[in-house]
């Protein structure tokens, strides 16, 4: 069986982590069933969701894409960690005034594409927003709320009143 | 809290100072899951727990000849291999069939397949291992020896005496066949101008819900109790199954529901897996977790529509119809899904063809025949995209053959608002439904004359647009009528109980389930509303079968017309029994007394009294300054059933405006409008983003969603690289609107708003999509509407 364990140092939301993973786990699994950071969820294990969506060095990836042993030396970052450090809050907020979410489990990987999208600056139009979505599968909302959620917020911090 | 300013309050008949309906409150459960604090049961791990993969057969149909289980025993991690013999020692089979469904049959399912396996992805063997990549691994190393039988793939030939009998034990492949002939159907066709008669198809699709099934059973020995953390939709039901068949008392069995990553009826189901899972806790003595993979949810989770339907319209010149007939036919899986049977969706096409329309000539037969396929079963909007497709196919059809625009051919043939109450040809009663208000409304929402007179220069420049309608009626609020007279254990009533807190806040246990619905937060309001307190006293408790009152959970439609009629009924009683408290402290008359955002005031002006803290601090602490005689009673528990209709209809009506590629046959999304009637709104952002959901799930159906199988009764599509579902780029934005006709049923008067979307969608969508094709005296009839059909029913390819 693959069960070959290796040794990682990374840094986990801003904690430096050293653990001992099979060499075929996935960032996501290392996530939430090593690290407990449940925030990141799976629902395809095979890219197309976006449910599992976590930023490493920067960058928004595919937690079960990714394995735990790619990251070693790396930044990663869950939503746990954008949460508590405030980084998105506004963008919380205008998902939680205009409902954007309903059951919650595409949520963490939505609100980290659009933070990504977000810090690109300007004001992307609704198309430009639902076309960087395209990644990221809700089968709650039907979309709208969360375009307007990620419009709201771009307009709001470009200064323009909405 | 917060009150969300992004929608207009719709003003309601219920207002008071301090009142929260009709208002968009937010949910109170939004931060944690944005803050991936949520409580899925994927995320549950409790101390020696196991994991649980099932081996699952690559045949659609094939006798189990032998089963190797030597080598995966001694596998890395493994604690147990078992088989479905040694399972059905602790877990009884069960057959889902219900009493009023005349006639219908099924045979006896397992939890996991005994000599036998009847579809592709059907468990043969359960691993039992320390990680659930451990009980994968040994599930590789279990041989099972098949002999091949032929299997049944072909609705249309299940029946025929050349097709084997899937189950031999019940004569054919018939589940059930239901007929229905109203009015005078023949005379009605005869009197016609013109006759239409066409076929739809209706694949077969799923829920895909994000977070697949996801079960942890925790069998306690020392307290002989099963705890399910189950993400279910309706965990009293469950608690009343896993008794029944792991030969427990109800009260031995804690069913615990959460967060739920999605449900739309997927999860309102007994599942063989989720069955074999809490049998195996049970044997092992250590709770046993199984999440199904996407692969698994593809093979395992409910399908459902599936439906043939033959139809045929009669209508006058001037546009009256004068017959409706239909013939559909549906091929299910090897077994009716229990408890709930898969018998549901085809009785429902039957009732609901037609319904919105005056027509008294209607001819309807169904046919719901077993396949050697996944399970079909219930889910979101049940039947009604189907019969509103068929039903608003027809008209447009018989419209586009009188040469009559297709709103004013609903002018003429739709039920009048001033009708009611009154009956359809099927029987289905009607309390109040706004068909022609909401008619009226869409047409001036979309600018519809404006939008015919765009579509006429564009297809001059050969751009080809398209304008959909269709009106639609929805069940919602079911009485017992549904299950529970059909022998069920599903009960239609529900309960709240009302606790009011030492620091005068309030607690509410709910019967109905959130499933990010909304269903909490309606609960709040309601109750809030009733007691007269700020919502961000109140906290909502749901899905937690040891500590809320006896209830049906979150389907078809009924949250919020019946758990919030129950919580606000709860709230009103809690409110009297403050105010009786509070009458002895200030020595006043009750009556003469109100509450207002907690505090207790005079009725008619309004002064300012004492708080209800301070009322609650009296009772709990301070008993002994209460008159002797007197027992304050701060915890109420109210229960709700629809009692004068068996359902509350909804109606509405939407729109689709679309762009067909005649070159390349892609259909784009330009606007979709709804007008929709679900009685009292108590929250109109949640209403509003339940119908838009509804609305992306029915257009998955008309435009993407096939669960595609060959005749050897193999999924050929089931991950999420080849299932297509609606992705934010394709989807339009959705404007919704209201007429309110409040069911005169509740105090309340809300109906439900969960499924209207997914019931009228498909069926604008298509009317749009033949509108667009129009020029070229073609239509397609068969979803999903992929760019090949379009190009085929435009013979370019």
């Amino acid at each position: 069986m693959n069960t070959h364990l290796c040794e990682i140092s990374l840094t986990v939301n801003g904690e430096p982590v050293r653990a001992q993973v099979a060499a075929r786990r996935s960032l996501v699994d290392f996530l939430r069933e090593d690290l407990g950071l449940t925030g990141s969820h799976i629902g395809c294990e095979q890219g197309f969701c976006g449910a599992c969506t976590i930023r490493v060095d920067g960058q928004i990836v595919r937690g079960c894409l990714m394995l735990a042993v790619q990251c070693e030396g790396a930044q990663v970052e869950t939503i746990e960690g954008v949460s508590d450090s405030g980084e998105i809050a506004d963008l919380q907020d205008a998902f939680e005034r205009r409902n954007a979410l309903q059951c919650g489990y595409c949520t963490p990987g939505m609100l980290l594409s659009a933070a990504q999208l977000l810090g690109r600056g300007g004001v992307p139009s609704r198309q430009a927003i639902r076309e960087h979505l395209a990644g990221n599968y809700c089968r709650c909302t039907g979309y709208h709320a969360i375009i307007d959620a990620i419009e709201a917020t771009a307009r709001a911090r470009a200064g323009e009143e909405k | 809290m917060k009150i969300a300013d992004d929608l207009p309050p719709v003003l309601s008949a219920l207002d008071r100072p301090n009142s929260y309906i009709g208002r968009s409150v937010p949910r109170p459960n939004m931060a944690r899951l944005m803050q991936g604090r949520g409580q899925f049961v994927s995320d549950v791990a409790l101390p020696r727990m196991a994991h649980v993969a099932f081996v699952r057969s690559p045949y659609a149909h094939a006798r189990i000849v032998a089963i190797e289980t030597g080598k995966a025993k001694q596998a890395d991690g493994v604690i147990a291999v078992l088989t479905g013999a040694e399972l059905a020692k602790v877990c009884t089979p069960w057959v889902g069939v219900l009493s009023h469904l005349k006639g219908i049959k099924s045979a006896p399912q397992h939890a996991i397949a005994v000599d036998r396996v009847c579809w592709c992805g059907e468990a043969v063997a359960a691993i039992v291992a320390q990680s659930r990549a451990e009980a994968e691994d040994a599930a590789e190393l279990v041989a099972v020896e098949y002999a091949e039988l032929a299997a049944v793939t072909d609705p249309e030939t299940a029946l025929d005496p050349a097709t084997l009998v899937i189950h031999p034990e019940l004569g054919d492949n018939l589940c059930f066949e239901r007929q229905l002939d109203a009015g005078e159907v023949d005379a009605g066709f005869a009197e016609a101008d013109a006759v239409v008669e066409t076929t739809f198809l209706f694949g077969r699709h799923t829920g895909v819900c994000l977070e697949a099934r996801a079960i942890v059973a925790d069998w306690n020995r020392g307290e002989q109790r099963l705890t399910v953390y189950q993400g279910t939709q309706a965990p009293h039901m469950m608690q009343n199954i896993f008794a029944k068949h792991l030969d427990l008392e109800e009260h031995q069995v804690r069913v615990l529901t959460k967060d739920v990553g999605g449900s739309f009826g997927i999860k309102v189901h007994v599942y063989a897996d989720e069955m074999a899972t809490a049998a195996l806790s049970k044997l092992l003595d250590r709770p046993v977790k199984f999440v199904a993979d996407r692969l698994e949810s593809f093979v395992t989770d409910i399908h459902a529509r599936d439906h043939r339907v033959t139809a045929k319209i009669g209508v006058t010149k001037d546009g009256r119809i004068t017959a409706l007939e239909i013939d559909d036919l549906t091929g299910i899986g090897p077994y009716s899904v229990y408890p709930r049977t898969s018998a549901i969706e085809a009785n429902q096409i039957v009732n609901l063809v037609g319904g919105p329309y005056t027509c008294p000539n209607y001819r309807a037969r169904t046919q719901v025949v077993f396949q050697n396929k996944n399970v079909m079963c219930q889910y979101r909007a049940v039947g009604h995209p189907v019969a509103c497709a068929v039903t608003e196919g027809l008209v447009d059809l018989a419209a586009r053959e009188i040469g009559m625009d297709p709103v004013e051919i609903r002018k003429r043939n739709l039920v009048a608002d001033d009708a009611y109450p009154c009956a359809s040809p099927a029987g289905l009663k009607f309390e109040k439904l706004s068909h022609h208000q909401c008619l009226d409304k869409i047409v001036a929402m979309m600018d519809y004359a404006r939008l015919r007179s765009e579509q006429e220069s564009l297809r001059k420049q050969g751009v080809h647009r398209g304008i959909g309608f269709a009106s639609f009626i929805e069940v919602t609020n079911p009485s017992a009528a549904f299950y529970g007279v059909g022998g069920a254990h599903i009960t239609s009533q529900d309960g709240a109980t009302v606790r009011l807190d030492a620091q005068g806040a309030i607690q509410v246990h709910s019967g109905v389930t959130e499933q990010g619905q909304g269903a909490e937060a309606v609960m709040a309001q309601c109750v809030a509303t009733a007691f007269g307190i700020s919502i961000d006293q109140v906290r909502v408790i749901t899905g937690d079968t040891d500590n809320t009152p006896y209830g049906g959970g979150t389907w078809a439609s009924r949250a919020a017309g019946i758990g919030g009629e129950a919580g606000w009924q709860a709230g009103k009683a809690l409110r009297q029994n403050v105010l009786a408290i509070a009458g002895i402290i200030l020595q006043a008359e009750p009556a003469s007394l109100d509450i207002s955002a907690g505090v207790v005031v005079d009725a008619d002006t309004g002064r300012e009294r004492i708080s209800v803290s301070d009322v609650a601090r009296v009772a709990y602490y301070r008993p002994d300054t209460l008159p002797p005689d007197f027992q304050a009673e701060l915890v109420v528990t109210r229960h709700y059933v629809p009692k004068a209709w068996p359902f509350a209809f909804t109606n509405g009506v939407q729109a689709s405006y679309l762009e067909v590629d005649v070159e390349t046959g892609f259909v784009t999304l330009l606007n979709h409008w709804v007008i929709e009637d679900c009685g009292t709104v108590i929250n109109p952002q949640l209403v509003d983003e339940q119908i838009r959901g509804g609305v992306v799930q029915g257009i998955g159906a008309a435009l993407f969603e096939h669960c595609l199988y060959d005749e050897a009764g193999q999924l050929l599509n089931g991950n999420l690289a080849d299932y297509l579902v609606p992705m934010a780029a394709e989807m339009p934005d959705i404007a919704v609107g209201h007429v309110v006709s409040p069911t005169s049923d509740s105090e309340l008067g809300a109906k439900g708003a969960g499924e209207a979307g997914t019931a009228g969608a498909p069926g604008a969508v298509m009317n749009a999509i033949n509108d667009a094709l129009a020029p070229f005296d073609t239509q397609v009839t068969a979803m999903p509407f992929t760019p090949e059909r379009i190009l085929k029913a435009l013979g370019r390819v």
